[in-house]
């Protein structure tokens, strides 16, 4: 194993204890059980923890092959954020400006899921400060699913994260979180992308507190 | 320190028993059934914890005083994350939350350490509850302002300043009695514990007439009072762990349970209120440390004054 590969492993088991010590994070698999297919677990973001939080929930083996997708316009602007995402957390960077960017997200994605790795991604885009508790999907998960219809597409939803680390906060406040797994959602033959969208982020919603005691009490 | 030895070798027998029996129901029920019932599921898991529980009271025992102070801090770390999840937070409330948890928390059981009875005794309900509203009134954020303040005084006094007064029977020096401190927690705990388990067996066996039948279905008349009565034997019958007479052992017991009644009684209104069945899934087949720890959160105040107004010359 290089150098590389070992500080990557460390980091992340340091990460996942972290992660653990502080939330006691649980994973829910409500939808669908842990396997060793291929994935795209796609998640709420109201906060940077959200894909430790993900990734400590998922299994050892698949943990380590599971990489989150980030912008690259953040984790590029310094040197430390750029040495920190792209070696120790192994993130897959995607530059989200659309007239600026010289690479395209689709490429690296798809290049990533071709090497075998599961992927984390946020398909609201960016952190959610509003009071919405889901934004709008942007269209990349489309895209994934009709170039990749043999990868599974889980939604995770991640709860309290927001409260543990909020946008700008540095040290995490302990509260118990957890993450809830649903069932897969897949892209129907002649399904327009806007439908497909909506579909995937109401599945998405489903899994949140507030709409799963709707859910429960009829 | 024949006394601890004779303690744990009590314990560890209850247990195994324990552990037989429960081998034996599941023993016989797998013989006519396929799938175990619910309830034996959850008292296999239950004995199960209660073997980790007591093994990690013991590793804190044989560090003496600081590994007490040491495990109550870490039980008022658990207590207070299960709490706080289930309160209403807003963003303004970021940096008091972690000053909750990352000041005090330590403070408070620095103040133990170090035995300064005189401020221990008020840092939480004098300084922290002035302190933790003017903090949050310069945050700015006024929206619910009342129930944001109450709920976190309420958490801090539950979880920390309540909790606390276990390791703090450590900080008093009864005459003739001198270094023999952890017995008297051994005491509290193992009737506090020792009587929610007996109320759950009276409930099982002979409960009919629910207490407050809107907030628990499970705490009956019939399991409150033959827990009552038995676990103030159990006490009495500890008495050469205490300073006590065997009829004051027998009292303090019973008055703890008491007291651990309305505990597990305010816990479960606060997780009725807020639509939980429980605090949180730390430990297996209990839930989460408050569900453990509900009882003792009443009794250990009221415990420690009665120790120190009596005892205490």
């Amino acid at each position: 194993m290089t150098f590389k590969a070992m500080m990557r492993r460390t980091c992340a088991m340091l990460l996942a204890g972290l992660a653990r010590g502080v939330t006691g994070v649980r994973p829910i698999w409500q939808g669908c059980s842990p396997s060793d297919r291929q994935r795209i677990y796609f998640a709420n973001h109201c906060s940077h923890g959200d894909f430790i939080l993900l990734s400590s929930s998922l299994p050892p083996r698949e943990r380590e092959r599971t990489r989150a997708v980030a912008g690259a316009d953040y984790w590029k602007r310094n040197r430390l954020r750029h040495i920190l995402a792209k070696d120790l957390l192994n993130t897959v960077l995607v530059d989200r400006n659309w007239i600026e960017r010289s690479d395209d997200p689709m490429v690296i994605m798809l290049a990533a899921l071709e090497q075998g790795s599961s992927l984390i991604v946020f398909p609201e885009g960016t952190r959610n400060m509003t009071d919405e508790p889901l934004l709008r999907f942007r269209s990349g998960l489309y895209n994934l699913a009709l170039a990749r219809p043999d990868v599974e597409l889980v939604p995770c939803w991640i709860e309290n994260m927001s409260r543990v680390l909020p946008k700008g906060a540095f040290l995490p406040v302990p509260l118990l979180c957890r993450v809830v797994f649903g069932t897969p959602v897949a892209l129907e033959p002649n399904e327009d992308r806007k439908d497909f969208l909506n579909r995937a982020r109401q599945s998405l919603l489903d899994l949140s507190p507030e709409q799963q005691k709707v859910l429960n009490h009829g | 320190m024949a006394e601890t030895v004779w303690l744990f070798i009590g314990l560890l027998g209850v247990l195994t028993l324990a552990s037989a029996i429960a081998t034996m129901l599941t023993w016989k029920s797998r013989r006519t059934a396929d799938v175990l019932p619910s309830t034996l599921v959850n008292l296999n898991s239950r004995i199960k914890a209660w073997w980790i529980m007591i093994g990690g009271i013991s590793v804190a025992f044989l560090f003496g005083k600081h590994g007490v102070i040491f495990l109550f801090a870490f039980v008022s770390f658990a207590s207070l994350r299960e709490y706080v999840t289930l309160t209403h937070t807003r963003r303004g409330d970021h940096r008091i939350l972690i000053g909750m948890f990352l000041v005090i928390i330590p403070i408070q059981y620095y103040l133990l350490w170090i035995e300064w009875y005189g401020l221990y005794s008020i840092f939480v309900p004098v300084y922290c509850f002035l302190a933790m509203p003017a903090l949050t009134a310069i945050s700015g954020d006024t929206e619910r302002f009342l129930e944001r303040v109450s709920e976190q005084q309420w958490g801090i006094m539950l979880s920390v300043y309540c909790i606390s007064h276990v390791p703090a029977l450590l900080t008093l020096h009864i005459p003739g009695f001198e270094g023999k401190g952890l017995l008297l927690i051994a005491f509290l705990i193992v009737t506090v514990q020792g009587s929610d388990v007996l109320q759950y067996v009276f409930g099982k066996l002979f409960g009919k007439h629910k207490v407050a039948p809107k907030i628990s279905p499970s705490k009956t008349w019939e399991g409150l009072i033959g827990g009552i009565i038995s676990a103030s034997l159990l006490g009495a019958s500890l008495a050469w762990l205490t300073p006590f007479t065997v009829a004051q052992a027998g009292l303090m017991a019973g008055l703890a349970c008491i007291m651990g009644f309305f505990g597990g009684l305010v816990a479960s209104a606060i997780k009725r209120d807020r639509g939980v069945k429980d605090w949180g899934h730390m430990i297996e087949g209990h839930g989460g440390m408050l569900d453990r720890a509900d009882s003792l959160i009443f009794a250990a105040p009221v415990f420690f004054h009665i120790v120190r107004y009596f005892w205490i010359p």
